[in-house]
């Protein structure tokens, strides 16, 4: 990736003759690696910041909420937010984003669908605080840090978890969704590319609810592998296998592969390499439920007519909701169970 | 004159003291079990009022997301009915239904939904009195089980309170 060498002064002309845009990026319940698949566009990055001016992003700059709650209303012109919405302080920065920015993007597969955090909602608040904070094994403070919390430092006010993990859309109002876990760097690139020229006037603007940096099909299509009728007796466990076919499709090796429900985009990578997709570019287009589809895909292709032979089959499958929800159980038609 | 029809949406929460009446939705396919209702009808059969039956082509028509949204919308439990898996109109779509229905009745239980709350049979277009007789079982088996606890009725939960004033006074932060 190089950019062609321009004076100051060039570069000057440039921003003067075109708008520079406000960028926002935040991160709510969230690993970071949506931040740093931004990052990863490197070059381009620095690029983009002639048409764009970060004006708050904890993970890359200094600025506070303080700034954002200071700046008016709309006045940032694209925020990419990404993670899911788990505390207190989550939903309150979701809203105030929402309202200081022209454009809100649910950037990501945390803010779009709930991704990893969100299996969390098939238990309590005390249950994962029980698992996050067992005394026995790491209780070096004291207590679980939620609200006001008396730390050996000083008396401090956390932010406190909700009953479950929600995401971005169903607390405020998004304009646009960008999956995966993370985003594909190129495909970033492609959406601020795009929004760019849309901002500028040149480009289409996609309308509202659209899906950026994604296709409309499923990653089966994307996959190179071959498919012939597939036929299924048992579910594998990819290291129980000496050795994975390196052509023909994992779902027909007895792989659970996910391609059949998630959305293309990603130029299936995964299954490229040999390990069975994990769904996390999220629901197809047109899936209200990536689980149920995926389920009905692998019921589809079950070779048993018989209920204790399908039982058999289905045992393969330890865990049925890390299966078929892995990335979507907070935005699936159950919510993980808990409102 | 039409008496109201209640569904899961409009179902009033039971009041207190009064006796529980599950919401229960049925998927019939075409060519048997929807006979099979149309049987128990014209032959006067008696079976309690609580099922609202869907009329689907073949049972292998029904998607496991018909049935979530079913529950997310309140239905206390879900049937899916149809032919004998030899008689099917559609060759082996009843097999593949008998497959989604136990897949989809393992993750419901995994998701914290008793596996009695979606129930299959098979009936064929002369069984009505089987149609009558396995719907009073099935109302009689969720009456036990009680209500669908609310917290899986999302669909019907109240969208987020509207944002407070985004200008709150600036705190001070470090």
């Amino acid at each position: 990736m190089t950019t062609e060498a321009i004076t100051p002064a060039e570069a000057d002309a440039v921003a003067e003759a075109k708008p520079r845009y406000k960028l926002a990026m935040y991160w709510a319940s969230a690993c970071g690696g949506c931040d740093v698949a931004v990052l990863n566009l490197g070059m381009k990055l620095i690029e983009f910041t002639e048409r764009w001016e970060p004006v708050f992003w904890p993970a890359a700059m200094d600025a506070k909420r303080a700034d954002v709650r200071a700046m008016d209303d709309g006045e940032i012109d694209v925020c990419l937010f990404d993670g899911g919405i788990r505390t207190d302080e989550d939903a309150e920065m979701a809203r105030l984003l929402r309202a200081k920015s022209k454009v809100l993007v649910a950037f990501g597969s945390c803010a779009g669908e709930g991704c990893i955090p969100g299996l969390a909602n098939q238990r309590s608040i005390e249950a994962v605080f029980a698992a996050a904070y067992d005394p026995e094994l790491n209780d070096v403070n004291g207590g679980t840090p939620n609200g006001p919390w008396g730390s050996p430092y000083g008396e401090l006010e956390l932010p406190t978890l909700e009953v479950r993990l929600r995401t971005l859309g169903q607390v405020v109002d998004i304009d646009y969704l960008v999956p995966g876990c993370p985003p594909e760097t190129e495909r970033i690139a492609e959406v601020l590319g795009a929004v760019t020229a849309a901002l500028d006037g040149t480009g289409p603007l996609p309308p509202k609810g659209a899906v950026l940096g994604a296709g409309t099909s499923t990653v089966c299509d994307e996959c190179t592998r071959e498919r012939g009728v597939k036929t299924i007796k048992e579910f594998k466990r990819i290291q129980t296998l000496a050795e994975v076919d390196p052509n023909l499709c994992l779902l027909e090796q007895g792989l659970p592969c996910c391609g059949p429900a998630a959305r293309d985009g990603c130029g299936a990578k995964c299954p490229a390499a040999g390990a069975p997709c994990i769904g996390c570019y999220g629901a197809t287009q047109g899936v209200k439920d990536f689980g149920a589809r995926l389920l009905s895909a692998y019921a589809s292709v079950v070779d048993a007519s018989e209920p204790e032979d399908i039982e058999r089959i289905l045992a393969g499958l330890p865990d049925t909701v890390g299966q078929f929800y892995r990335f979507s159980l907070a935005a699936s038609l159950l919510h993980g169970g808990r409102s | 004159m039409t008496a109201p029809v209640t569904t899961p949406e409009t179902a009033a929460p039971a009041a207190a003291g009064q006796p529980f009446e599950p919401v229960i939705l049925g998927f019939t396919c075409n060519w048997c079990s929807y006979r099979a209702a149309d049987l128990a009808g014209t032959a006067r059969t008696k079976y309690p009022y609580n099922v609202r039956l869907i009329r689907l082509m073949c049972s292998g028509r029904m998607e496991p997301e018909f049935i979530l949204e079913g529950f997310a919308r309140g239905a206390d439990a879900v049937i899916m009915t149809g032919c004998w898996p030899e008689d099917c109109h559609y060759r082996i779509q009843s097999v593949k239904a008998l497959r989604r229905f136990l897949f989809l009745r393992r993750t419901l239980s995994d998701l914290g939904i008793e596996p009695a709350r979606l129930q299959r049979f098979y009936a064929s277009a002369a069984e009505g009195q089987r149609f009558a007789d396995e719907m009073a079982r099935i109302v009689a088996e969720v009456k036990a089980l009680g209500p669908i606890p609310p917290e899986t009725r999302v669909a019907l939960a109240e969208p987020p309170a509207a944002p407070p004033a985004a200008a709150e006074p600036v705190e001070v932060e470090a």
